[in-house]
């Protein structure tokens, strides 16, 4: 317990000290959000952005954006880097249990994102006047969830991938591609048929809805919750049936 | 007193490459136990089957008592590890990497104790990635020990330290021995072996050639002595008759004499006898390095 408070502390200071992370998961959410606010604006149109106005739209989708850059990105970089380098074996030396480390990458994700969707959210009420979650209950369900499932993501991930080049490139794919199409982008309703059916097959597409519903009290999006919980699980079995320490 | 390490029959394989042939030996408690012999011998795989951080194929291990391979977790707790090759985060600071590493038991040391000792105070806010070489050893050989071991395996301990620092490690290992501590050491370096190790096991290709206490070896596989001297008289034949003379060797000037023993006694003597008196007779002692080209045939770190 002790080691799992101590690793998650230097684990926090290791993630803020790392410049690349941090700007996937704190600077590029904000930034999409000042362009996207500048460019739709916050009028209502029932033909796009499921019929709310797109900064509203956009706050709980970059919730969604900053869980998705910790699980795609930090998570698998972070770990196939200490595989790589024998951190890992180093680690393991010291008695330090796999569940310490996998419990304080979990701790660390969580913080990190319950920090960045701060920052997104005060921004988005210092400029645009935002209202906040309607079901603030929900809403604090939908992004453990969340930040579980894209955790569990990370750690498959950072198992399988063989080295740190192959987590950065891969990783950055597939953020990018989430980004784009899994509806943190251009409004779904816009994409395109092959477009939708993508978008509709990346993770972040229903983490998004799982977040945007109680935020916009639209209730708790059952169907998209269970499919987050769905890939949580797998990703959980997955990673653990192929994580190596060396 | 019962062996704190018994190894027998070690076996490992890598695909083709069989790492460790066959592999027994016993160290006992307060011992320094060294492992010497050349690269790819397999004495890094040896050492980290003892670590439970590799499986071994066959063979019996038990360290404290403990199997390592099924109670790995229990056995890791109680030893102490510097792996010959390993790191950590870039951007950890050496403090926070000894306070984390000490938080896994109770029983750990207090680690600004051991910043002071490993010469790392001023370095105590540096990241991982600043340091240099010598002084990531040095941290490494603090981590291993901030748990406050009972078995301390040191893989290389002193590979890219500064002659200073090596005589500082030395005392710093001898002292930890003292206090109980049992300590494996793999090296490279023969004046190390000679000097720390209670006792040495060769390997070679993946077995042991022989073990036993530095000068035991030295004695029974190196045992000759060389006595060098220079003289002018030509005729020196009946040096060959002097007891414990094997050999009479003539370059120039020079004269060396093979023997063993107490050699340079009789030869001192009968040069004496003989009216030569050189003022630059000295005798070379064989060391442990003769005793490893010897055994493996080829010398260190080929
Ligand atoms: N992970 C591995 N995979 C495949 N082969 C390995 C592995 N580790 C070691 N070997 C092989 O096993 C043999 C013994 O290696 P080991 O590292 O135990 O030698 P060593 O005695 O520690 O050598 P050195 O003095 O160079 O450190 C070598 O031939 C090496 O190539
Ligand atoms: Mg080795």
């Amino acid at each position: 317990m002790r080691t799992l408070l101590k690793l998650t502390w230097v684990e926090i200071k290791l993630f803020v000290r790392e410049p690349i992370t941090m700007v996937f998961t704190f600077a590029l959410p904000i930034i999409f959000l000042f362009v996207m606010g500048g460019v739709f604006g916050n009028t209502p149109d029932p033909s796009v952005y499921r019929g709310v106005g797109a900064i509203d739209y956009y706050v709980p989708a970059y919730f969604g954006l900053v869980i998705c850059a910790i699980g795609v990105v930090a998570l698998p970089v972070h770990l196939t880097g200490y595989r790589e380098r024998g951190v890992l074996r180093r680690l393991r030396a010291s008695s330090i249990s796999i569940w310490a480390l996998l419990g304080s990458q979990l701790l660390v994700s969580f913080i990190i994102a319950v920090l960045g969707s701060i920052l997104v959210t005060v921004l988005a009420i210092a400029v645009y006047g935002v209202d906040l979650a309607q079901s603030p209950g929900l809403l604090a369900l939908a992004f453990v969830i969340a930040t579980l499932s894209f955790s569990a993501v990370g750690f498959l991930l950072g198992a399988v991938l063989p080295s740190t080049r192959a987590a950065q490139g891969i990783g950055l794919i597939l953020f990018f591609v989430m980004l784009i199409l899994g509806g943190a982008g251009p409004p779904p309703e816009v994409l395109t048929g092959a477009m939708q059916i993508i978008g509709d097959i990346t993770p972040l597409r229903w983490v998004i809805l799982v977040l945007q519903d109680p935020w916009l009290g639209f209730g708790w999006a059952g169907q998209a919750s269970l499919i987050v919980v769905g890939i949580l699980l797998a990703a959980t079995a997955l990673s653990a049936r192929f994580f190596r320490w060396e | 007193m019962p062996p704190i390490i018994t190894v027998q029959n070690l076996r490992k394989t890598y695909g083709p490459t069989v790492a460790v042939d066959d592999i027994s030996f016993e160290v006992a408690e307060g011992e320094i136990f060294g492992l010497l012999g050349p690269n790819g011998a397999g004495k890094t795989t040896t050492v980290e089957c003892l670590q439970a951080l590799r499986q071994p194929d066959s063979g019996e291990i038990r360290v404290l008592g403990l199997d390592p391979r099924r109670q790995a977790r229990e056995l890791r707790k109680l030893i102490g590890s510097q792996l010959q090759e390993s790191a950590l985060p870039d951007r950890i600071r050496v403090w926070e990497a000894l306070d984390l590493f000490a938080s896994v038991t109770p029983r750990a040391l207090d680690w600004r104790m051991l910043l002071e000792q490993w010469g790392l105070a001023a370095k105590r806010r540096s990241s991982f990635s600043s340091l240099s070489g010598g002084q990531r050893q040095r941290l490494f050989i603090a981590l291993a020990l901030v748990n406050n071991p009972k078995v301390v395996f040191l893989d290389e301990m002193t590979t890219g330290l500064d002659p200073a620092a090596r005589r500082v490690a030395w005392d710093l290992i001898r002292a930890i021995r003292d206090n109980g501590t049992t300590v494996v050491l793999v090296t490279h370096f023969m004046d190390e072996a000679e000097k720390l190790c209670d006792r040495v096991a060769v390997v070679d290709k993946g077995k042991i050639i022989a073990a036993d206490a530095p000068q035991g070896l030295i004695v029974q596989h190196a045992g000759e002595v060389r006595v060098i001297f220079t003289t002018d008289v030509a005729d020196i034949a009946w040096l060959e008759a002097v007891p414990r003379v094997d050999r009479v060797e003539r370059k120039g000037l020079m004269v060396e004499v093979r023997g063993s023993g107490p050699v340079i006694a009789y030869v001192a003597a009968a040069l004496v006898g003989h009216g030569i008196i050189p003022g630059d007779l000295r005798v070379e002692q064989p060391t442990l390095e003769d005793v490893f080209l010897k055994l493996t045939g080829h010398s260190a770190g080929d």
